[in-house]
């Protein structure tokens, strides 16, 4: 059980930072464009966990939770957010397109499914400079239907490359639904179509997908090529900040409530019987952190016009 | 007169369209059921039924289909969400739209509009900023517009779905929720092609197209100038520009794209092929050649303002 209190404290750094952006979204200190990623937090802590420092990982605009899970700090991501100079990007990234190199998160991605085309060639390289490094491409449910997403399993079919592909299937594709998109719903079953593993997988349980997904990166490692791991999930908030979520189905948002992964943590350690306060310990420290690293970013100077120009060439 | 937004504009030229055109068809990424992620084609799908459509997130395949179903005697009106997500899907516009015709030796067309918008708005990351229209302008074959104001989001759009050609619609999505405007509901229906000539005077032309116009306007609003905004950029109203340089022997072009390779290039480029002799040397106001940064503070170092815009004017205007 100690793994899964690891887990829930790590998924409620997560939820809790992005209620701290919405926050400041709604407040404006923020501005622009915000996809949140509520409800989504079991992916990203349970992957992020199998991955080794030398791996690449390639997210969407959907990534904050992402980042986090792979280790950047959460002030350097707000303080990325928020425009300032101490941003992981110093200004320059913003929420949907923000990456830190120095903790092995190679970028969110605004450009639906081209973190795919990146996540080849990552491992790609790691073929010729002996580091046995492993790509994961992190994408949503509507980005299957990118041309830049087959051609890249194809391509890291064929080559034997190792890419893990990440579909979280949150059931939407901004405001429109996947089962009215395709035909199969199960997009895990293209993978067959590529010769590569093709599994759907309970997205909200992070230890599960833990173990999935580190079998096929070790599968990968060892000369097994691509696979396409499928993650049942949701998101609990709207497409970005401020989307009316007129679209949502009657009941979808309370049965999502009672399959959301903090949700199901909390009721499986109560029932095994772990002290109340060691679960609520694990949000309360989250909370302690974030709250400074907020207060800090928020101190931090705005990044300086006078280098803008910078940056652009070697 | 009804008094529209800029998106109702749009969205009342979209519903005459596929009311007075049977061969239309509306379709794109959340344009059916949702209405479109700015609110454009609300109401469109209850009204036409399958005619307004949403489609897969697949730019290749939605425009790709576009032009094959106006081969075969459509005349698809398809969104591309953002002009940057265009650019996953290009191939389509340049190497198939654009050739049908002139390859064929006109035994073939393909009438489609391709409705876009773009631009920077607070916070926008670095691809979802762009400002593209030089690509499509590079590409003959292809007709581009660029509307700015609520008569020119109905007008224009309805010219370019009646237009035999490929066309594209550049709108901007800072415009798409602002005040509204009466709009006159035309009878007919515009030729392609013309300008607005926003404002009058002899000390100098200036050109400009886009949602920067509006910055334009107030720049220029105490100077002696002529302010012509050239909402179709493909036909441009060449002669009418290059006669306004002719007298007034000053010229300044502003666009919110990157200045390299920029249509003001070309524009400046044009008159100095015509012979015209300036007064002053040309004046070109344009994104600096850089990526938009996501801060808000770093992205207005880049674009033009108004306050910057003002004094080049005003500067141009008093020169040689
Ligand atoms: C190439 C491209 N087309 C369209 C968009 C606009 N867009 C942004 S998010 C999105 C929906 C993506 O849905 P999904 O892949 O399921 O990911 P989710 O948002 O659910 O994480 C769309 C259509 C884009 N950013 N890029």
């Amino acid at each position: 059980m100690s793994t899964l209190l690891d887990d829930l404290h790590q998924m409620w750094r997560s939820r809790l930072l992005e209620e701290k952006i919405r926050d400041l979204r709604l407040a404006g200190e923020i501005q622009g464009s915000v996809h949140l990623s509520i409800g989504q937090e079991a992916g990203p802590v349970g992957a992020c966990s199998v991955l080794g420092p030398d791996d690449a990982l390639f997210a969407t605009y959907r990534g904050h939770n992402w980042a986090v899970a792979r280790g950047v700090p959460v002030e350097g991501i707000l303080a990325e957010l928020l425009g300032r100079e101490t941003g992981v990007n110093g200004g320059r990234g913003g929420s949907a397109y923000f990456s830190d190199v120095a903790h092995g998160f190679h970028g969110e991605n605004s450009i639906v499914g081209a973190g795919a085309p990146l996540a080849v060639g990552a491992a790609l390289a790691g073929k010729y400079d002996g580091s046995n490094r492993v790509a994961l491409t992190v994408f949503g449910d509507g980005a299957m239907n990118q041309g830049a997403v087959h051609e890249s399993m194809n391509f890291a079919a064929a080559l034997d490359l190792p890419v893990i592909f990440v579909c979280e299937n949150n059931g939407w594709s901004e405001l429109t639904p996947i089962d009215d998109m395709v035909r199969n719903p199960i997009l895990a079953e293209r993978a067959r179509a590529y010769g590569m593993l093709g599994e759907r997988i309970d997205g909200n349980d992070p230890a599960v997908v833990r173990d999935r997904v580190g079998d096929a990166i070790e599968a990968a490692r060892e000369g097994g090529g691509p696979a396409l791991l499928e993650l049942m999930t949701q998101r609990l908030v709207g497409h970005y900040i401020g989307d009316a979520e007129q679209y949502r189905r009657p009941g979808e948002l309370e049965a999502a409530k009672e399959k959301e992964p903090i949700a199901v943590a909390k009721r499986k350690l109560a029932a095994a019987g772990v002290p109340q306060n060691q679960i609520d310990d694990a949000e309360a420290r989250a909370r302690e952190e974030i709250d400074a690293a907020a207060a800090t970013a928020q101190a931090a100077p705005l990044a300086d016009p006078s280098t803008v120009k910078e940056h652009l060439y070697a | 007169m009804p008094k529209y937004s800029f998106a109702e504009a749009a969205n009342a030229a979209l519903r005459r369209v596929l009311d007075e055109i049977p061969e239309t068809l509306l379709y794109g990424e959340d344009v059916g059921v949702p209405g479109g992620v700015h609110g454009v084609s609300k109401g469109l799908h209850k009204t036409f039924g399958d005619r307004v459509f949403d489609t897969p997130i697949s730019e290749s395949a939605i425009l790709g289909s576009a032009v094959g179903a106006a081969m075969f005697g459509r005349r698809p009106i398809v969104e591309i969400m953002w002009s940057d997500f265009f650019l996953v899907a290009l191939d389509q516009v340049v190497n198939q739209a654009a050739n049908v015709r002139y390859v064929s030796n006109g035994t073939m067309t393909a009438p489609l509009t391709i409705r876009t918008q773009q631009g920077n708005s607070p916070g926008a990351v670095a691809q979802h900023s762009q400002n593209l229209e030089a690509f499509f302008l590079h590409t003959p074959g292809l007709r581009v517009c660029m509307p700015s104001t609520q008569q020119d989001a109905y007008d224009l759009l309805l010219a370019a779905v009646h237009c035999d050609d490929p066309t594209i619609v550049i709108e901007n999505r800072t415009l798409y929720h602002g005040a509204k405007a009466e709009v006159e509901i035309n009878e007919g229906v515009q030729p392609i092609g013309g300008l607005r000539r926003r404002r009058t005077g002899d000390k100098a032309t200036v050109v400009s197209w886009g949602a920067i116009t509006h910055k334009v306007l107030e720049a220029a609003k105490d100077e002696d100038v002529d302010v012509l905004e050239t909402v179709w950029l493909n036909p441009f109203p060449w002669d009418e520009v290059l006669d306004s340089v002719r007298r007034t022997r000053r010229l300044a072009v502003v666009h919110e794209a990157n200045r390299t390779g920029g249509f003001g290039a070309e524009v400046i480029t044009r008159v100095a092929e015509a012979g015209i002799e300036l007064t002053a040397p040309p004046v070109r106001l344009a994104a600096p050649d850089l990526r938009l940064p996501a801060a808000p503070v770093l992205a207005a170092a880049v674009i033009p303002d108004t306050a910057t815009i003002a004094a080049a004017i005003a500067d141009l205007a008093t020169r040689g």
